[in-house]
């Protein structure tokens, strides 16, 4: 239990003085921009933007600047100023079939149709620090190819699959209201689309150290990378005055489709089961990771044993978001000073009566 | 909360207000600056003064199934009148109030059918530095189309 505590008043208000001269560093160094952080430090944005559940790049620059580029600090701030605006509504939502495509790979195909682009990527590169860029060296621009006539349509590669039913349909739009976990507490179990609310927010290293989990069987489900796109996609909102879908301009995506093992019963042929997953920005560890803790989370409902953390929703959900994470723990370091003296004054009785307990007996065994 | 229903299918003078709508909220302030610059434009009021609030971006399970929610976006909304009756209206990501005020004006303007060609003009130079961009992207995109081949291993 926790009471307050009052005072420190001066301390407290010097510290955040120090705190903004530390932030700042050696003023000899030129302070850095929001633009520059948010143009030059993108993924980092694009993180902290994902798991502060608010798209705005330059307010995800902002806060990582007032947070000494601390992640969850960032998370923090992000998360408090959405709650001093008012919500307007729910968007259309998103098409991330007609996105236009950025990076596009597949890992089950290697001929797909609109190709497979690989776009701003660290893969195969030989992760080899490179001093170069510790001077200002000039950049070779990007190449540029006249685009092929089936890149304009990229087809999902689960769309593929499904016109020869080897794969599950999506779960279909019932018209159902969608629950949303920043209204109402989660009751459990959680439906799948609020599961996935609780992923897309969550922390990316502990989605992603559980998606690792199965990988390593704890709740093993044979995942293949069906495809990951990364690009822009519109988003539209349809205001009441206006009752038509209004533009709000694009939003940069990262989905994941992940295909995994397959099952069938008497009744049903064998087919894939599927994984998703969705962040903002460009965020493919977290798109996958989600992806395959989504499938993970689904094993109840395909009847799979449910055996590891996981398969767990309860665990997932109730311990996946950084923000209520790190409250917890760290009120840990705020004054507990009476609930110390409390336990403290518990082992000193305790201690009292096992001293007076063990003279007792070490007199009756001199006396015997 | 249940996502916004699409509603009816858009009218072909709707659609053209969303593109108009939708290359507004690409452009820059200073591009829509511009536009109004080579404008007349009568004296507008707030019917709504421009105001930040938040948008829920909703996804669907798979890419194609039930709406899930998966973050809020930013969004600044701002409604106006001119000073012969018309209304305009814009909602655009970021918290852009000078913006978003621009671009309902240009809104207004663009209903008129009489104005409608000269804002459509106005707006040209923004029009053409967004497709620029996107087509400078797509070929930036299409250098990095790749083919994977798989090689057979092992004595034939």
């Amino acid at each position: 239990m926790y009471v307050a505590v009052k005072g420190g008043e001066a301390a407290i208000d010097n510290a955040h003085r120090l705190l903004a001269e530390v932030r700042r560093g050696d003023t000899s160094v030129p302070e850095l921009s929001v633009a520059q952080i948010r143009e030059q430090m993108a993924l980092l944005v694009d993180r902290v933007m994902t798991e502060g559940s608010l798209y705005d790049p330059d307010l995800a620059a902002l806060a990582l600047k007032q947070a000494r580029g601390d992640v969850v600090e960032a998370v923090f701030l992000v998360r408090a100023y959405r709650t001093t605006l008012p919500r307007f509504g729910a968007s259309v939502p998103l098409e991330t079939g007609a996105m236009a495509v950025a990076r596009r790979v597949s890992a089950t195909f290697k001929d797909l149709p609109g190709g497979q682009v690989l776009g701003p990527t660290f893969d195969y590169t030989h992760r080899l620090i490179d001093f170069a860029l510790a001077a200002e060296a000039e950049i070779e621009p990007a190449a540029e190819a006249e685009p092929r006539a089936d890149a304009a349509t990229c087809p999902r590669v689960t769309d593929l699959l499904a016109q020869d039913g080897l794969i599950e349909a999506s779960p279909a739009d019932d018209g159902a209201p969608v629950g949303d976990l920043t209204r109402e507490p989660v009751n459990y179990p959680a439906d799948r689309a609020l599961r996935l609310q609780a992923l897309a927010r969550g922390d990316e290293g502990f989605v992603l150290g559980l998606g690792y989990s199965t990988q390593r069987g704890y709740g093993r489900t044979h995942p293949f990378v069906g495809e990951i796109r990364v690009g822009e996609v519109a988003l539209e909102f349809v205001p009441e005055e206006l009752g038509f879908a209004v533009p709000l301009g694009r939003v940069r995506l990262t989905e994941c489709q992940m295909v995994n093992q397959f099952k069938g019963s008497g009744a049903a042929p064998p087919q894939f089961t599927r994984g998703y997953g969705l962040s903002f920005g460009q965020s493919e560890r977290k798109a996958m990771a989600m992806a395959l803790v989504d499938r993970a989370l689904r094993a109840e409902e395909l009847g799979e044993p449910v055996t590891s953390p996981a398969q767990d929703q309860e665990f997932v959900l109730a311990h996946c978001d950084s923000l209520q994470a790190t409250g917890f723990v760290e009120h840990l370091k705020l004054p507990h000073y009476v609930d110390f003296q409390a336990e403290l004054e518990l082992v000193r009785r305790l201690r009292t009566e096992f001293e007076q307990k063990s003279d007792a007996v070490e007199m009756q065994e001199a006396a015997e | 909360m249940t996502p916004n229903p699409v509603g009816p299918e858009p009218g072909p003078g709707i659609a053209a207000r969303q593109a108009v709508m939708a290359l507004c909220a690409d452009a820059s302030r200073s591009e829509l600056e511009a536009a109004l610059a080579r404008l007349d434009v009568p004296a507008a009021e707030d019917l709504r003064p421009p105001e930040t609030g938040l948008v829920m971006a909703t996804g669907r399970i798979g890419g194609d199934g039930r709406p899930f929610n998966l973050g809020e976006v930013s969004v600044t909304r701002a409604a106006i009148r001119l000073a012969d009756g018309s209304t305009g209206f814009a909602y655009h990501l970021g918290r852009d109030r000078p913006k978003a005020r621009l671009a309902a004006i240009l809104d207004a303007l663009w209903q008129d059918p009489a104005q409608r060609a000269r804002v459509d003009a106005a707006l040209a130079e923004a029009a053409a530095r967004a497709e620029a961009e996107r087509q400078q992207a797509a070929r930036r995109t299409a250098a990095t189309r790749v083919e994977f081949l798989t090689v057979a291993r092992g004595e034939d």
